[in-house]
């Protein structure tokens, strides 16, 4: 077996299963806690509305923070949308999602693609920069900050070294990206990427909590 | 056997012209990646080559490389030039059977001790010496007996290569490549099912032009020509690029000859000339013809996980598996929140 066809088999497999296991630890582990009982008359009522009504508030900066927050942010969206378009809409990885799902979608011209991961690369770098020279940012981040951005940014960057090679051999980069991914799969549940899967639950819960006490969602 | 004639005098004879010739010496530097200088090298080392005793060997094979190579086109120069090498040995083109047969290998081999090239098809089985042999002597006895005077070893196929289809999961006859065998001769692999036949020619011009064996890359091939994947120079690259794709052999984009990469083509992770040197005369290739790179040339091709799976898909597993770690999850997902509540509830009761 070579490095290619243990990145494919045996790797990504593992991947796949801690991946599942651990989202269903993560997200279970919280729905079933515990709520703590509230007596208390609720100012309004709502439920789902609210929850939506944050999910979707909270995509944007609250008005006292729009100014100090746009820097960020901006760069937050690119990389967000970008790692969205790099991941769905390369030709290959449609592929890889039609033969596990089934269903296929068309997907953009390669060089656009190269285009959009250069410029999610581009974010990423320049928002670890800030977390790092920001004196507040500094301080309260920790190693599954820096870690989460390594394993984000790894498959970004081994994919896009694969058509410029530097004299290594297609195969052995295929491996790596494919290795970066199982890296960033196996990562994903346990560390603050969960937040691809808990962002609209944990924004939803609190948009409820909010809502019952008659706050602004 | 032992003989006088050079090659030049043999093409001369055959009615090669100067012109003739000399295309075919900077086709082959040019496929070696020599400068244009080393032209009239080659054909002056070529012109004056003796003809080289050669003993072909053919084990657990199924004689695709010698039609390869005999069915080419007729005549090529590099057949004429094939034809100029002193072929002592080979099953199927040599006019003696039997005893006359094996005698023939042993007279060349005595006579050019130290000299001889042998070249190779098809994979040596361990598993049983009785599962292939060839005049009651078992292919690992007979290819070791022959390789050891020899001055190198020319593996032709992906069988002799690296084990081929014969080795191909569960083997069942423990079949090995030549490589894993022969560790004290210099060896050179032609992979490819069939493998090109210029490769072959070119290999062994080289040997008689500078008495040496091409410059070999990690899998023991010829980097001048498994030097590139065959995607590297695909004339579909475009496409790829391009994002666009056949989806199925009878669509628009099969027809309008768009990339093959979603039915399978392993051209990404192949190493061979099939792109540049083509077949039949320069003809055509797999992807020219329609059909996804097999990716012959590559060690296991044969067991890479499907023909007609695209590269970039993956094992993520079975049904059983998923599920299991499904509810692997589920229960660690439970376990954990019950013994939240539990604190809480001691929580709630102390204070």
């Amino acid at each position: 077996m070579d490095i290619l066809d243990f990145a494919r088999g045996p790797a990504l497999q593992t991947a796949v299963y801690v991946f599942i296991a651990g989202i269903l630890w993560r997200l279970l582990g919280i729905v079933m806690l515990q709520k703590k009982p509230d007596f208390s008359q609720p100012r309004k009522k709502t439920g789902l509305g609210a929850a939506l009504g944050t999910i979707y508030s909270r995509s944007f900066s609250a008005p006292a923070f729009k100014e100090s927050s746009q820097y960020p942010k901006i760069l937050g969206y690119v990389l967000h949308i970008g790692l969205f378009l790099v991941v769905f809409l390369f030709v290959p990885h449609i592929v890889f999602f039609q033969d596990v799902f089934g269903l296929g979608w068309p997907g953009l011209p390669n060089n656009a693609i190269y285009f959009i991961g250069v410029v999610t690369v581009g974010c990423g770098v320049a928002l670890l920069i800030r977390r790092m020279t920001h004196p507040v940012l500094r301080l309260i981040s920790n190693f599954d900050d820096y870690f989460s951005w390594f394993v984000t940014m790894l498959p970004v960057v081994t994919g896009l070294i694969m058509p410029i090679r530097f004299g290594v051999r297609y195969e052995t980069l295929l491996a790596i990206h494919i290795l970066s991914v199982s890296v960033l799969l196996i990562w994903l549940p346990f560390g603050k990427l969960a937040h691809t899967f808990l962002v609209f639950y944990t924004r939803g819960t609190t948009g409820m909590l909010l809502g019952r006490r008659g706050a602004r969602t | 056997m032992k003989n006088d004639r050079t090659l030049g005098d043999i093409l001369t004879a055959r009615g090669i012209s100067r012109r003739g010739f000399m295309k075919y010496c900077a086709a082959t530097a040019s496929l070696l990646a020599l400068p244009p200088s080393m032209i009239p090298r080659i054909a002056s080392a070529l012109e004056g080559a003796k003809r080289p005793s050669v003993i072909w060997l053919s084990f657990q094979e199924c004689t695709g490389c010698t039609e390869s190579l005999t069915r080419s086109s007729a005549p090529t120069l590099e057949n004429l030039i094939f034809d100029s090498i002193s072929l002592d040995y080979h099953h199927t083109l040599q006019a003696a059977s039997g005893e006359a047969a094996e005698e023939a290998r042993h007279a060349a081999m005595r006579e050019n001790q130290g000299e001889y090239l042998v070249l190779v098809d098809g994979s040596i089985p361990l598993g049983n010496p009785g599962y292939s042999t060839i005049a009651g002597i078992s292919n690992v006895d007979m290819l070791e007996e022959t390789v050891e005077g020899a001055a190198a070893v020319v593996a032709v196929g992906s069988c002799a290569a690296f084990g081929g289809v014969p080795g191909a999961n569960p083997n069942p006859t423990g079949a090995v490549s030549v490589r894993d065998l022969v560790k004290d001769k210099p060896i050179v692999n032609v992979p490819g099912c069939p493998p090109i036949p210029m490769v072959i020619t070119a290999v062994l011009s080289q040997f008689l032009t500078f008495g040496q064996l091409p410059e070999l890359d990690i899998y023991g091939r010829p980097v001048a020509f498994f030097g590139q994947t065959i995607h590297d120079r695909c004339y579909r690259r475009p496409f790829y690029e391009q994002g666009r794709f056949a989806d199925t052999f009878d669509d628009e984009g099969a027809r309008k000859g768009w990339c093959l990469f979603k039915l399978g083509c392993k051209g990404p992770i192949t190493y061979n000339a099939c792109a540049t040197v083509k077949w039949n005369s320069g003809t055509s290739f797999p992807i020219e013809a329609g059909h996804p790179c097999l990716g012959c040339s590559e060690p296991g091709f044969w067991d890479k996980g499907g023909f007609y799976r695209p590269l970039s898909t993956g094992d993520i597993g079975n049904a059983a598996g998923l599920a299991g770690a499904a509810a692997a999850g589920v229960a660690l997902g439970a376990t954990a929140a019950a013994m939240a509540r539990r604190r809480q509830k001691r929580i709630a009761e102390e204070g």
